[in-house]
């Protein structure tokens, strides 16, 4: 129940963040990849956002458990596969196309507009797509 | 200097919420992921992730009622193409395991290798697409 609370606080938070960073407007996240009219928004939201965690991360790891769970749940991993690879260049590209990456997309619908709402959907049966695909691949094996 | 002073004091905002969640929770605030286990590939004790989400359409509608321009869309991108680029990222983010969010943001502050080359990956793709498109649209 904690937990929940402060997930959710955490969420009112980040979407804030989105906002005041104009990251919940598409037209920043493009311009920030259009390099003949670039807008540094996303530059100056990373910097602010890294700049604080990245400070703060290795004092946090200093604590054996986090406050209200019995262990950290960061993943450790370090090995470069074709998923990351594949999968890091298909969302860049539909993150090219449309200006939303998920978390502006869900604080967007909050908004009502119909393009948030299709994004979202679409986002959901891309993800589901991905687990059939994943299912379907280690059958075959 | 608005154009400089607002975006930062967003991502400090981020980086605040970002750091409360792996302090009290032991959780990486990775948006796609926590989408993911909550409703595609539902995982058990998935309260917190539900109220992270409703957490975040509430900060949408404290938003819109401060100026709806926060929501301002003037990409004239088409419905179709926003559903192909929804598709593609609800895709490629359960394939590579994160966003910007999960890779860009948690993942480059702890100086994790797999989410640098991910961060990397997805803006090289971003600039290439959004290229791509001014040249053929």
């Amino acid at each position: 129940m904690n937990q929940a609370i402060v997930a959710f606080i955490v969420g009112l938070a980040f979407a804030l963040g989105l906002g005041l960073g104009g990251m919940t407007q598409p037209q920043k996240i493009v311009s920030f990849l259009d390099v003949t009219a670039w807008d540094p928004s996303l530059l100056f939201v990373m910097a602010g956002a890294v700049g604080v965690h990245g400070l703060l991360y290795p004092l946090v790891r200093r604590r054996k458990t986090p406050l209200l769970e019995s262990q950290f749940h960061v993943p450790e991993g370090t090995c470069i596969n074709l998923q990351l690879i594949l999968g890091s260049l298909i969302f860049g590209i539909g993150w090219g196309i449309g200006g939303y990456c998920p978390g502006p997309a869900v604080v967007s619908m909050a908004s009502g507009q119909t393009t948030a709402f299709v994004f979202v959907a679409m986002m959901l049966v891309g993800m589901g797509a991905y687990h059939l695909a994943e299912k379907f691949l280690a059958r075959q094996k | 200097m608005e154009v400089v002073w607002k975006p930062l004091f967003g991502g400090v905002l981020i980086g605040l919420a970002v750091t409360l969640m792996l302090l009290f929770n032991g959780r990486v605030t990775g948006i796609s992921g926590i989408i993911n286990s909550a409703i595609v590939k539902p995982q058990k004790d998935s309260g917190w992730r539900w109220s992270f989400i409703a957490g975040l359409v509430l900060g949408g509608f404290v938003l819109v009622a401060l100026n709806a321009e926060f929501f301002a869309n003037t990409t004239g991108r088409s419905l179709t193409e926003i559903a192909i680029a929804g598709v593609l990222v609800g895709f490629g983010t359960a394939m590579g395991k994160g966003c910007t969010s999960g890779h860009g943001v948690c993942g480059v502050s702890r100086l994790s290798i797999r989410s640098i080359i991910a961060t990397v990956t997805f803006i090289a793709a971003g600039l290439v697409t959004v290229a791509l498109v001014k040249w053929f649209i």
